[in-house]
Parts: C-alpha cells; sequence; structure tokens
C-alpha cells in the first residue's frame, strides 16, 4: 500500500500519483500521514481508490473527486469535497465553512459537526451530517439531499432549489423560500438508504423534519421585492 | 486575507517558550498575508514601571542620547532598549505622561506603538520570518501573545498600518477582514477623546474596545458590544493585561480555529498554525461560533 507522510513528501507528490491512478481498475489503497492541516489534500482524484488521512486536512480536502472514497481521520477546513462528482468522502471529526460546496454527486460523511454554509449551492451530492450544522446552510441548494442529525442554524436553505433537506434537531430559523413539508412514504424510503449508505443504524427515518423550497422565488415577481 | 495567531499560557512552564511557540505559530501562516507582520507579547508585570514600545524610521540617530535627553526634559530613571527599529522606554508610571510629552517634542519622527506595565509590541513591513528575526522574537518569555501576517485591504502597507494595533494601556488587537462603518466610528471616538494614529480599519475596532472597557466593562462586555457597533468583517484576538479574547461577525467567513488544553489556550487563522504546540494531539480542538465572544483571564 503506497503511504506518502506529509511531513517529508511535497503534497504534490501525493496528488500526481493520485491523478495517475487506473480510471477503471482496480487501484492498491493508498495511506496519507502527518497532513498536519495541509491545503489541497486528495484533490482532483478520478479512479476507485480508497484514500485514508491519519490527521486533520486544511482548505479543499477531496475536492472535485470522482469515483474515490476518502476518509478523513481528524478535522477538514474549508471547503472540503467542494464539486465533487461521484464517489465518497467521510469526515470522522467536524468540517469547517462550505463543506460539499456545488458538490453535484456522490456522498459526504461528517461524522461531527459542519460550520456555516454546508451544501452550499449543492448540485445534487447527499450529504449526511451527524452532528449539528452552522448558519446559511444549503443556500441555494439546487439538488440532492442534506441530512442532518443534529440542529441547524440560522437560514437553512435560503432560496432553495429542488434540494431535500432533513433534519432531525432543532431549526433555528428558515431562509426566504424555505419551508416545513410533509414526511412521505418516499421520503422515508429515501433518508433510510442515505443513513444506511452513511452506516448509521441507530436512527429512525421518522425522526427527521423534511424542509424544502416553497418555489416562490423562481421567477421575479415585484410582491416578492422583499424577499430578495 | 491575513493570518492572525494568539497564545494564552496556563502553564507556566511555558512561558520561557512563548516568544518561539508564536513566531512558528505566525511563520507558518505567512501565505494568508505577506505585507507585514507584528506582534505583541505580554512578559512580566513589573511594579509602578511602564513600558512604551517606540519606532523610529531612523533609529540610530533617535535612540541615540535619548535617556539623557528625556532626563533633561523631566523623566528621571527612564532606561532604554533598542531592538532594530524599536526600542522599549521604561519609566515609572507616574512618569508615563510627561515621557509621552518630551517624546513629542524631542523625538517627533518616533511613534509609540503602545504602552503597558506588561505588553511590548513589535511590527514592521516585510515577511513575518524577517520581521520576528529583527526583533529576536523567539527569545522572549511572556503569559500570552498575539500576532499578525497582513494583506492588506483598508490602509497603506506601511509599519504604522501593520498589526497589532494597541489603543489603550496593555490593550492590543489583531483583525481579520474589514470594517465599513471604520469612519463614522473613528469620529466618534476622536470625539470621545480617544486618539487614532491612522486609517487603519482595525485601528478602530481596538479604540472602540479600549473605549468600552474604559467606561467599565471587562474584555468580555467590549467584545460583546463590538458584535452590535461593528459593521464588516470580522474575526479579532485581543489581549489585554490579563486576558485573552476571541470574537467573530455573525456571518463568520473570516476563518478561525482554536485549540485549549490544561496547558494553553491557542488560536490560529487556520490548522496550520497550530500543529506544532505541544499536546496539540490531545487538545480540544474547534471553530469558534459566529457572534460569540470567547475570553480567558489570568
Amino acid at each position: 500500500m503506497p503511504v506518502f507522510d506529509l511531513a517529508t513528501t511535497e503534497l504534490r507528490a501525493l496528488n500526481q500519483a493520485l491523478h495517475a491512478l487506473d480510471k477503471s481498475g482496480a487501484n492498491e489503497d493508498f495511506e496519507v500521514t502527518n497532513p498536519r492541516g495541509s491545503h489541497a489534500v486528495a484533490v482532483g482524484i478520478d479512479a476507485p481508490v480508497n484514500v485514508t488521512i491519519d490527521g486533520s486536512v486544511g482548505y479543499y480536502c477531496a475536492g472535485m473527486n470522482e469515483q474515490a472514497t476518502i476518509t478523513v481521520k481528524g478535522n477538514a477546513g474549508p471547503g472540503v469535497a467542494e464539486n465533487m462528482m461521484s464517489g465518497k468522502v467521510v469526515i470522522k471529526g467536524d468540517a469547517s465553512q462550505y463543506a460539499g460546496a456545488t458538490a453535484h454527486g456522490g456522498l459526504l460523511v461528517i461524522e461531527g459537526n459542519a460550520s456555516s454554509r454546508c451544501g452550499i449551492s449543492m448540485k445534487g451530492v447527499d450529504i449526511v451530517v451527524k452532528g449539528n450544522i452552522g448558519h446559511m446552510s444549503a443556500f441555494m441548494a439546487q439538488s440532492g439531499n442534506l441530512v442532518v442529525l443534529g440542529d441547524a442554524g440560522d437560514a437553512l436553505g435560503d432560496s432553495l432549489y429542488e434540494a431535500r433537506l432533513f433534519v432531525r434537531g432543532t431549526v433555528k430559523s428558515l431562509g426566504a423560500d424555505c419551508e416545513k413539508k410533509e414526511m412521505r412514504a418516499e421520503h422515508i424510503e429515501l433518508l433510510t438508504k442515505l443513513l444506511a449508505d452513511a452506516g448509521i443504524t441507530d436512527v429512525k427515518p421518522e425522526e427527521f423534519t423534511r424542509y424544502g423550497s416553497a418555489r416562490t422565488l423562481y421567477n421575479f415577481s415585484v410582491d416578492n421585492f422583499d424577499a430578495y | 486575507m491575513c493570518g492572525i495567531v494568539g497564545l494564552f499560557l496556563k502553564d507556566k512552564s511555558l512561558e520561557p517558550q512563548l516568544g518561539t511557540l508564536l513566531s512558528e505559530m505566525l511563520v507558518t501562516m505567512t501565505d494568508r498575508g505577506p505585507d507585514s507582520a507584528g506582534i505583541a507579547i505580554y512578559g512580566a508585570d513589573q511594579n509602578d514601571l511602564v513600558k512604551l514600545t517606540i519606532q523610529s524610521p531612523a533609529p540610530e540617530t533617535d535612540f541615540a542620547g535619548l535617556t539623557e535627553d528625556l532626563r533633561k526634559a523631566g523623566v528621571t530613571n527612564a532606561s532604554i532598549l533598542p531592538k532594530s527599529t524599536h526600542a522599549v522606554i521604561t519609566v515609572s508610571s507616574d512618569q508615563l505622561d510627561v515621557t509621552r510629552t518630551a517624546l513629542e517634542e524631542l523625538r517627533p519622527d518616533v511613534r509609540i506603538m503602545g504602552t503597558g506595565s506588561a505588553m511590548e509590541i513589535y511590527k514592521e513591513v516585510g515577511l513575518p520570518k524577517d520581521v520576528l528575526e529583527r526583533f529576536k522574537i523567539s527569545d522572549m518569555t511572556g503569559t500570552h501573545g498575539i500576532g499578525h501576517t497582513r494583506m492588506a485591504t483598508e490602509s497603506a502597507v506601511t509599519t504604522l498600518g501593520a498589526h497589532p494595533f494597541s489603543t489603550g494601556s496593555d490593550q492590543c488587537l489583531v483583525h481579520n477582514g474589514s470594517l465599513s462603518n471604520h469612519n463614522n466610528l473613528r469620529r466618534e471616538l476622536t470625539r470621545e477623546g480617544i486618539r487614532l494614529e491612522t486609517q487603519n480599519d482595525s485601528e478602530v475596532a481596538a479604540a472602540y474596545l479600549t473605549g468600552e472597557m474604559a467606561k467599565g466593562k471587562n474584555l468580555g462586555e467590549a467584545l460583546t458590544s463590538a458584535l452590535d457597533d461593528l459593521d464588516g468583517f470580522f474575526t479579532f484576538v485581543v489581549g489585554t493585561k490579563s486576558g485573552f479574547g476571541v470574537v467573530r461577525d455573525p456571518i463568520a467567513c473570516k476563518p478561525a480555529v482554536m485549540a485549549e488544553t490544561d496547558a494553553y489556550v491557542a488560536f490560529g487563522s487556520e490548522y496550520r498554525a497550530l500543529v506544532n504546540l505541544p499536546g496539540i494531539e490531545d487538545a480540544k480542538v474547534w471553530e469558534p461560533e459566529p457572534a460569540t465572544v470567547y475570553f480567558w483571564e489570568h
């Protein structure tokens, strides 16, 4: 198994090795040690590979990920899994602001808390946060699912499009055009699958409340002027 | 961007290492802002003595014969310790005002960076590594300190525009962000008699806190008022003689990471700044919440 010790190896050597992997075949697992808060660790992978990072990372870890499964055994700085296309990213600790921003696909699991702007402008990714999320999360979120086992901060889902938000705890406040919605059978089914994918077995989908777009701000209307 | 760091020691045995630890933290943040750098360190409180950290564009001529000139102006027993472009003048605390007045007359180009019984401030244009070496910060001992590496936005890249800013005795502030109501506040503070030296927004924040504490508020209460009265982006780290505080604006887009152990409380713009601290592996590490005041006191 290739091991990259970032205390002695340049970050670029790691990322170049990850970019050189076989896109369609099997790849050996990678281990990254001593990340010490480095930025852009394991960014831009497009291959089925498991990457384990032993420690905390800085900005933009696992950005633009396709296919890879990346596990961070620590905390992640701002912009983790930003613009992910597919694959799976697991953060064992907390994630800083704008986790999963603009991500198109794949699954992002944050086992601790996520801070502000989690899932901002998400475009199809599934995000599961075991702890709480900060303010302005899912701002302008377009599609995908955000599942929060804890509480959500202020202005959840402001100017939301078609993303689905499921919160088990309290929501401090909803953003403009975001509203509470009924949990139908299809949502229970979806949530059951998302929780299973995230490895969560001790929480029932019925404990969540669904939030989504009221769809009143899609097109400009002068009556909504104050909400823009 | 800007990079800010802070370290507040709880374990006295770490005090001889304060300068070294803070220097490492700040150098790690160099790529967040390479314009200028500065540090404020709180050393031992000296009974009835006060330190003035001064800076001169021509230190060789300005600092030469200064003790003698001050003596002639009525400042008895001043001692001066030059360090590159800065010098620390120590006088008895009842002579602080006469020293200030004498300095203005005797050395008009000299600027007072800060005063206090415990605090010294060093800041210059240049990379953190060079600035810290120039003032031998690694050799400094102390109880707590804060540091800043700047990417200028609101005022010119000059020594006076560098952080930390000190606008009151033993008080200092570093700032990552930009304030939008600083001109108005500067006018109000000036009217209240607080003296500001620059056109910099962060200096206004420091002066605002000085003004609030002068009204009898403690550091925590002053920071709470700042959330109502300061408009703009900010993550502040603030030092007082015995205290250390952190606050972020409600939007909280300027990054911040904190770590606490039995030995210290540490602040960094990024986790990278904290990785060399002793025992960081087992520290409680968290991101300070928006619009929430954190402060510690010795």
